[in-house]
Protein backbone atom coordinates (compact mmCIF):
# COMPACT_ATOMS: atom_id res chain seq x y z
CA UNK A 1 0.00 0.00 0.00
CA UNK A 2 0.76 3.58 -0.83
CA UNK A 3 1.34 6.46 2.02
CA UNK A 4 -1.99 8.04 3.26
CA UNK A 5 -3.55 9.14 0.76
CA UNK A 6 -3.67 13.26 0.09
CA UNK A 7 -4.78 15.59 2.11
CA UNK A 8 -7.71 14.27 5.06
CA UNK A 9 -8.73 16.57 8.02
CA UNK A 10 -11.47 16.84 10.09
CA UNK A 11 -14.15 18.77 8.61
CA UNK A 12 -13.87 20.44 11.60
CA UNK A 13 -10.85 22.82 10.78
CA UNK A 14 -12.96 23.53 7.18
CA UNK A 15 -15.50 25.15 9.29
CA UNK A 16 -13.71 27.04 11.52
CA UNK A 17 -11.63 28.58 8.93
CA UNK A 18 -15.01 29.38 6.94
CA UNK A 19 -16.27 30.70 10.42
CA UNK A 20 -13.11 32.67 10.75
CA UNK A 21 -12.76 33.95 7.08
CA UNK A 22 -16.56 35.10 7.77
CA UNK A 23 -16.13 37.37 10.60
CA UNK A 24 -12.62 38.73 9.17
CA UNK A 25 -14.73 39.60 6.21
CA UNK A 26 -17.37 41.10 8.12
CA UNK A 27 -14.88 43.54 10.26
CA UNK A 28 -12.99 44.83 7.01
CA UNK A 29 -16.23 45.22 5.82
CA UNK A 30 -17.49 47.21 9.07
CA UNK A 31 -14.27 49.81 8.59
CA UNK A 32 -15.91 51.01 5.58
CA UNK A 33 -19.30 51.30 7.09
CA UNK A 34 -18.27 53.26 9.71
CA UNK A 35 -15.91 54.89 7.68
CA UNK A 36 -12.91 55.01 9.67
CA UNK A 37 -10.37 57.10 8.23
CA UNK A 38 -6.16 57.42 7.73
CA UNK A 39 -4.23 55.12 9.26
CA UNK A 40 -6.81 53.21 11.35
CA UNK A 41 -8.38 52.53 8.15
CA UNK A 42 -5.43 51.48 5.79
CA UNK A 43 -3.36 49.60 8.84
CA UNK A 44 -6.83 47.31 9.57
CA UNK A 45 -7.74 46.74 5.82
CA UNK A 46 -4.21 45.37 5.84
CA UNK A 47 -4.31 43.04 8.67
CA UNK A 48 -7.51 41.17 7.80
CA UNK A 49 -6.55 41.17 4.80
CA UNK A 50 -3.24 39.34 5.58
CA UNK A 51 -5.01 37.35 8.00
CA UNK A 52 -7.33 35.95 5.32
CA UNK A 53 -4.81 35.13 2.69
CA UNK A 54 -3.08 33.02 5.51
CA UNK A 55 -5.94 30.93 6.63
CA UNK A 56 -7.02 30.27 2.93
CA UNK A 57 -2.96 29.64 2.01
CA UNK A 58 -2.60 27.75 4.83
CA UNK A 59 -5.95 25.53 5.29
CA UNK A 60 -8.05 25.22 2.42
CA UNK A 61 -5.02 24.95 0.06
CA UNK A 62 -3.40 22.88 2.63
CA UNK A 63 -0.17 24.29 2.55
CA UNK A 64 0.58 24.03 6.25
CA UNK A 65 0.83 20.37 6.03
CA UNK A 66 2.75 20.50 2.62
CA UNK A 67 6.68 19.52 2.98
CA UNK A 68 8.77 22.99 3.25
CA UNK A 69 10.30 22.26 -0.44
CA UNK A 70 6.93 23.22 -2.16
CA UNK A 71 5.71 25.71 0.60
CA UNK A 72 9.18 27.47 -0.08
CA UNK A 73 9.20 27.77 -3.95
CA UNK A 74 5.69 29.02 -3.98
CA UNK A 75 5.69 31.54 -1.19
CA UNK A 76 9.14 33.17 -1.44
CA UNK A 77 8.51 34.26 -5.27
CA UNK A 78 5.78 36.47 -4.71
CA UNK A 79 8.50 38.53 -2.15
CA UNK A 80 9.47 40.40 -5.99
CA UNK A 81 6.29 41.55 -6.26
CA UNK A 82 6.42 43.86 -2.91
CA UNK A 83 10.46 44.78 -4.35
CA UNK A 84 8.43 46.07 -7.66
CA UNK A 85 5.74 47.76 -5.06
CA UNK A 86 8.43 50.24 -3.50
CA UNK A 87 9.73 50.34 -7.13
CA UNK A 88 6.54 51.74 -8.82
CA UNK A 89 5.60 53.80 -5.29
CA UNK A 90 8.84 55.99 -5.73
CA UNK A 91 7.51 56.58 -9.55
CA UNK A 92 4.15 57.06 -9.27
CA UNK A 93 5.32 59.81 -6.55
CA UNK A 94 7.81 61.11 -8.85
CA UNK A 95 5.41 61.17 -12.16
CA UNK A 96 2.74 62.77 -9.98
CA UNK A 97 5.31 65.62 -8.54
CA UNK A 98 6.40 66.21 -12.59
CA UNK A 99 2.74 66.47 -13.36
CA UNK A 100 1.61 68.59 -10.24
CA UNK A 101 4.42 70.97 -12.11
CA UNK A 102 3.41 71.21 -15.44
CA UNK A 103 -0.30 70.25 -15.62
CA UNK A 104 -1.87 71.36 -12.48
CA UNK A 105 -3.55 74.51 -13.78
CA UNK A 106 -5.92 72.00 -15.44
CA UNK A 107 -8.28 71.79 -12.63
CA UNK A 108 -11.19 69.05 -12.47
CA UNK A 109 -14.21 70.34 -11.96
CA UNK A 110 -16.72 67.00 -10.89
CA UNK A 111 -19.76 67.12 -12.81
CA UNK A 112 -21.97 65.76 -9.77
CA UNK A 113 -19.63 65.62 -6.65
CA UNK B 1 0.47 18.59 14.90
CA UNK B 2 -0.94 15.21 14.43
CA UNK B 3 -1.77 15.89 10.75
CA UNK B 4 2.02 16.91 9.76
CA UNK B 5 3.68 13.32 10.02
CA UNK B 6 1.61 11.94 8.55
CA UNK B 7 2.09 13.51 5.26
CA UNK B 8 5.99 12.64 5.36
CA UNK B 9 6.88 9.32 4.46
CA UNK B 10 10.00 7.03 5.29
CA UNK B 11 12.75 7.90 4.65
CA UNK B 12 12.06 11.49 3.89
CA UNK B 13 13.33 14.10 6.67
CA UNK B 14 11.32 17.12 7.96
CA UNK B 15 11.73 20.99 8.07
CA UNK B 16 14.78 22.41 6.76
CA UNK B 17 16.83 19.53 6.26
CA UNK B 18 13.84 17.88 3.62
CA UNK B 19 14.23 21.18 2.32
CA UNK B 20 17.87 21.18 0.97
CA UNK B 21 17.20 17.59 0.46
CA UNK B 22 14.94 17.48 -1.70
CA UNK B 23 16.25 19.66 -3.54
CA UNK B 24 19.51 18.19 -3.77
CA UNK B 25 18.28 14.73 -4.37
CA UNK B 26 18.69 15.20 -8.13
CA UNK B 27 15.15 14.02 -8.87
CA UNK B 28 12.09 15.20 -8.16
CA UNK B 29 12.02 17.74 -5.87
CA UNK B 30 8.24 18.24 -4.64
CA UNK B 31 7.46 15.01 -3.07
CA UNK B 32 4.21 13.09 -2.08
CA UNK B 33 2.35 15.82 -4.44
CA UNK B 34 1.18 14.20 -7.34
CA UNK B 35 2.57 16.02 -10.73
CA UNK B 36 -0.62 17.97 -11.79
CA UNK B 37 -1.07 19.73 -8.08
CA UNK B 38 2.91 21.05 -8.61
CA UNK B 39 1.91 22.45 -12.26
CA UNK B 40 -1.64 23.36 -10.58
CA UNK B 41 0.83 25.29 -7.86
CA UNK B 42 3.23 26.64 -10.35
CA UNK B 43 0.34 27.93 -12.60
CA UNK B 44 -0.96 29.55 -9.95
CA UNK B 45 2.41 31.13 -9.00
CA UNK B 46 2.27 32.93 -12.30
CA UNK B 47 -0.98 33.92 -12.12
CA UNK B 48 0.29 35.48 -8.59
CA UNK B 49 2.21 37.70 -10.93
CA UNK B 50 -0.25 38.56 -13.58
CA UNK B 51 -2.65 39.86 -10.48
CA UNK B 52 0.38 41.08 -8.65
CA UNK B 53 1.07 43.37 -11.70
CA UNK B 54 -2.53 44.37 -12.14
CA UNK B 55 -2.54 45.46 -9.01
CA UNK B 56 0.76 47.73 -8.88
CA UNK B 57 -0.50 49.10 -12.27
CA UNK B 58 -3.58 50.18 -10.58
CA UNK B 59 -1.52 51.63 -7.51
CA UNK B 60 1.10 53.53 -9.68
CA UNK B 61 -1.48 55.67 -11.70
CA UNK B 62 -3.49 56.00 -8.42
CA UNK B 63 -0.44 57.68 -7.09
CA UNK B 64 0.65 59.49 -9.79
CA UNK B 65 -2.56 60.92 -10.71
CA UNK B 66 -3.45 64.47 -10.10
CA UNK B 67 -7.43 64.37 -10.09
CA UNK B 68 -9.15 63.18 -7.41
CA UNK B 69 -9.92 59.34 -6.98
CA UNK B 70 -13.88 58.61 -7.17
CA UNK B 71 -14.65 57.35 -3.55
CA UNK B 72 -15.34 53.24 -4.19
CA UNK B 73 -17.87 53.74 -0.56
CA UNK B 74 -20.29 55.98 -2.35
CA UNK B 75 -19.46 54.94 -6.09
CA UNK B 76 -20.13 51.27 -4.71
CA UNK B 77 -23.18 52.09 -3.00
CA UNK B 78 -26.86 50.65 -3.22
CA UNK B 79 -29.96 51.46 -1.88
CA UNK B 80 -32.95 49.07 -1.13
CA UNK B 81 -35.58 52.12 -1.48
CA UNK B 82 -34.34 53.80 2.05
CA UNK B 83 -30.72 55.27 2.23
CA UNK B 84 -28.11 53.92 0.18
CA UNK B 85 -26.13 50.94 1.95
CA UNK B 86 -22.10 52.02 1.12
CA UNK B 87 -20.61 48.65 -0.66
CA UNK B 88 -22.97 46.36 0.01
CA UNK B 89 -23.36 44.45 -2.89
CA UNK B 90 -19.44 43.99 -2.96
CA UNK B 91 -19.63 42.88 0.68
CA UNK B 92 -22.18 39.90 -0.44
CA UNK B 93 -20.01 39.27 -3.09
CA UNK B 94 -17.55 38.86 -0.63
CA UNK B 95 -19.38 36.50 1.07
CA UNK B 96 -20.95 34.30 -1.57
CA UNK B 97 -16.90 33.66 -2.47
CA UNK B 98 -15.99 32.69 0.68
CA UNK B 99 -19.01 29.99 1.33
CA UNK B 100 -18.03 28.56 -2.56
CA UNK B 101 -14.32 27.95 -0.93
CA UNK B 102 -15.88 26.63 2.08
CA UNK B 103 -18.15 24.15 -0.32
CA UNK B 104 -15.00 23.40 -2.19
CA UNK B 105 -12.78 22.40 0.64
CA UNK B 106 -15.14 19.79 2.11
CA UNK B 107 -15.62 18.27 -1.71
CA UNK B 108 -11.74 18.48 -1.71
CA UNK B 109 -12.54 16.34 1.58
CA UNK B 110 -15.43 13.90 0.46
CA UNK B 111 -13.39 13.21 -2.58
CA UNK B 112 -10.15 11.49 -0.56
CA UNK B 113 -13.11 9.74 1.76
CA UNK B 114 -14.35 8.78 -2.07
CA UNK B 115 -17.51 10.00 -1.26
CA UNK B 116 -18.82 10.54 -4.70
CA UNK B 117 -22.36 11.80 -3.52
CA UNK B 118 -21.05 14.74 -1.22
CA UNK B 119 -18.20 15.35 -3.68
CA UNK B 120 -20.39 16.00 -6.54
CA UNK B 121 -22.75 18.00 -4.54
CA UNK B 122 -20.52 20.37 -2.73
CA UNK B 123 -18.60 20.75 -5.93
CA UNK B 124 -21.98 22.10 -7.91
CA UNK B 125 -23.33 23.71 -4.95
CA UNK B 126 -19.77 25.60 -5.16
CA UNK B 127 -20.38 26.19 -8.98
CA UNK B 128 -23.36 27.73 -8.41
CA UNK B 129 -22.08 30.45 -5.73
CA UNK B 130 -19.86 31.00 -8.71
CA UNK B 131 -21.88 31.55 -10.88
CA UNK B 132 -23.65 33.94 -8.39
CA UNK B 133 -20.75 35.52 -8.07
CA UNK B 134 -20.21 36.70 -11.77
CA UNK B 135 -24.18 37.62 -12.20
CA UNK B 136 -23.93 40.13 -9.18
CA UNK B 137 -20.71 41.26 -11.06
CA UNK B 138 -22.60 41.60 -14.22
CA UNK B 139 -24.81 43.33 -12.45
CA UNK B 140 -22.26 45.72 -10.90
CA UNK B 141 -20.81 46.26 -14.23
CA UNK B 142 -24.06 47.25 -15.72
CA UNK B 143 -25.34 49.58 -12.97
CA UNK B 144 -21.16 51.29 -12.96
CA UNK B 145 -21.47 51.33 -17.14
CA UNK B 146 -25.55 52.66 -17.64
CA UNK B 147 -26.34 54.32 -14.11
CA UNK B 148 -23.29 56.16 -13.25
CA UNK B 149 -21.33 56.53 -17.12
CA UNK B 150 -17.86 54.72 -16.28
CA UNK B 151 -16.11 53.94 -18.91
CA UNK B 152 -12.34 53.20 -19.05
CA UNK B 153 -11.38 56.46 -20.41
CA UNK B 154 -12.95 58.54 -18.32
CA UNK B 155 -16.18 58.88 -15.66
CA UNK B 156 -18.00 61.77 -13.93
CA UNK B 157 -16.46 61.56 -10.76
CA UNK B 158 -12.74 61.70 -10.65
CA UNK B 159 -9.80 60.60 -12.43
CA UNK B 160 -10.12 58.77 -15.34
CA UNK B 161 -7.99 55.87 -14.34
CA UNK B 162 -10.58 54.98 -11.97
CA UNK B 163 -12.54 53.10 -14.91
CA UNK B 164 -9.94 51.38 -16.95
CA UNK B 165 -8.00 49.96 -13.69
CA UNK B 166 -11.17 48.62 -12.77
CA UNK B 167 -12.48 47.04 -15.53
CA UNK B 168 -9.03 45.21 -16.10
CA UNK B 169 -8.79 44.10 -12.55
CA UNK B 170 -12.51 42.94 -12.09
CA UNK B 171 -12.65 41.71 -15.80
CA UNK B 172 -10.02 39.76 -15.76
CA UNK B 173 -10.80 38.30 -12.56
CA UNK B 174 -14.21 37.59 -13.18
CA UNK B 175 -13.10 35.79 -16.13
CA UNK B 176 -11.04 33.51 -13.99
CA UNK B 177 -14.37 32.58 -11.67
CA UNK B 178 -16.22 31.90 -15.00
CA UNK B 179 -13.79 29.64 -16.48
CA UNK B 180 -13.27 28.19 -12.42
CA UNK B 181 -17.60 27.29 -12.64
CA UNK B 182 -16.90 25.40 -16.09
CA UNK B 183 -14.09 23.51 -14.81
CA UNK B 184 -16.04 22.57 -11.47
CA UNK B 185 -19.19 21.39 -13.61
CA UNK B 186 -16.71 18.87 -15.74
CA UNK B 187 -14.81 17.83 -12.54
CA UNK B 188 -18.44 16.89 -10.70
CA UNK B 189 -19.48 15.21 -13.97
CA UNK B 190 -16.56 13.21 -14.12
CA UNK B 191 -16.76 12.43 -10.03
CA UNK B 192 -20.50 11.76 -10.37
CA UNK B 193 -19.51 9.34 -13.22
CA UNK B 194 -17.10 7.46 -10.90
CA UNK B 195 -14.31 8.25 -13.35
CA UNK B 196 -12.31 8.02 -10.63
CA UNK B 197 -13.31 5.52 -9.05
CA UNK B 198 -12.69 2.80 -12.10
CA UNK B 199 -9.46 5.03 -13.78
CA UNK B 200 -11.02 5.63 -16.25
CA UNK B 201 -9.31 7.90 -19.23
CA UNK B 202 -9.59 11.46 -19.81
CA UNK B 203 -11.01 12.88 -22.89
CA UNK B 204 -7.93 15.23 -23.17
CA UNK B 205 -4.72 14.12 -21.58
CA UNK B 206 -6.13 9.95 -22.08
CA UNK B 207 -4.35 10.16 -18.29
CA UNK B 208 -5.65 8.25 -15.60
CA UNK B 209 -8.24 10.41 -12.76
CA UNK B 210 -7.84 9.97 -9.07
CA UNK B 211 -9.59 12.08 -6.13
CA UNK B 212 -6.15 14.39 -6.35
CA UNK B 213 -8.08 16.24 -9.17
CA UNK B 214 -10.55 17.47 -7.21
CA UNK B 215 -7.70 18.78 -4.91
CA UNK B 216 -6.30 20.40 -7.84
CA UNK B 217 -9.43 22.05 -9.20
CA UNK B 218 -9.98 23.16 -5.14
CA UNK B 219 -6.31 24.97 -5.72
CA UNK B 220 -7.75 26.89 -8.61
CA UNK B 221 -10.70 28.06 -6.99
CA UNK B 222 -9.64 29.35 -3.38
CA UNK B 223 -6.81 30.97 -5.34
CA UNK B 224 -9.69 33.09 -6.82
CA UNK B 225 -11.15 33.58 -3.62
CA UNK B 226 -7.48 34.77 -2.61
CA UNK B 227 -7.42 37.22 -5.58
CA UNK B 228 -10.57 38.15 -4.26
CA UNK B 229 -9.25 38.91 -0.93
CA UNK B 230 -6.76 41.78 -2.09
CA UNK B 231 -9.03 43.09 -4.46
CA UNK B 232 -11.01 43.91 -1.78
CA UNK B 233 -8.88 45.55 -0.21
CA UNK B 234 -7.16 47.13 -2.26
CA UNK B 235 -9.91 48.52 -4.73
CA UNK B 236 -12.71 48.62 -2.90
CA UNK B 237 -11.59 49.96 0.42
CA UNK B 238 -8.49 51.49 0.51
Amino acid sequence: MEHAEGQQHPISIYFIVWGLLFVFSAASYAVDYYQLHGMTRWSLVLIFMVIKAAMITAYFMHMRWERLAMVLAILLPPLFIVVFMGLMTSEGHHTQSVRNLYFAQEKFVPEHP
Amino acid sequence: MAHSEATHAVGQLPGMKGFVADWASDQRAFKNVPWGKAMMWIFLLSDTFVFGCFLLSYMTVRTSTTVPWPNASEVFALSFGGQPIPLILIAIMTFVLISSSGTMAMAVRFGYLKNRRMTTLLLIVTAIFGATFVGMQAFEWTKLIVDEGVRPWGNPMGAAQFGSTFFMITGFHGFHVSIGVLFLLIVARKVWRGDFDHERKGFFTSRKGNYEIVETMGLYWHFVDLVWVFIFAFFYLW
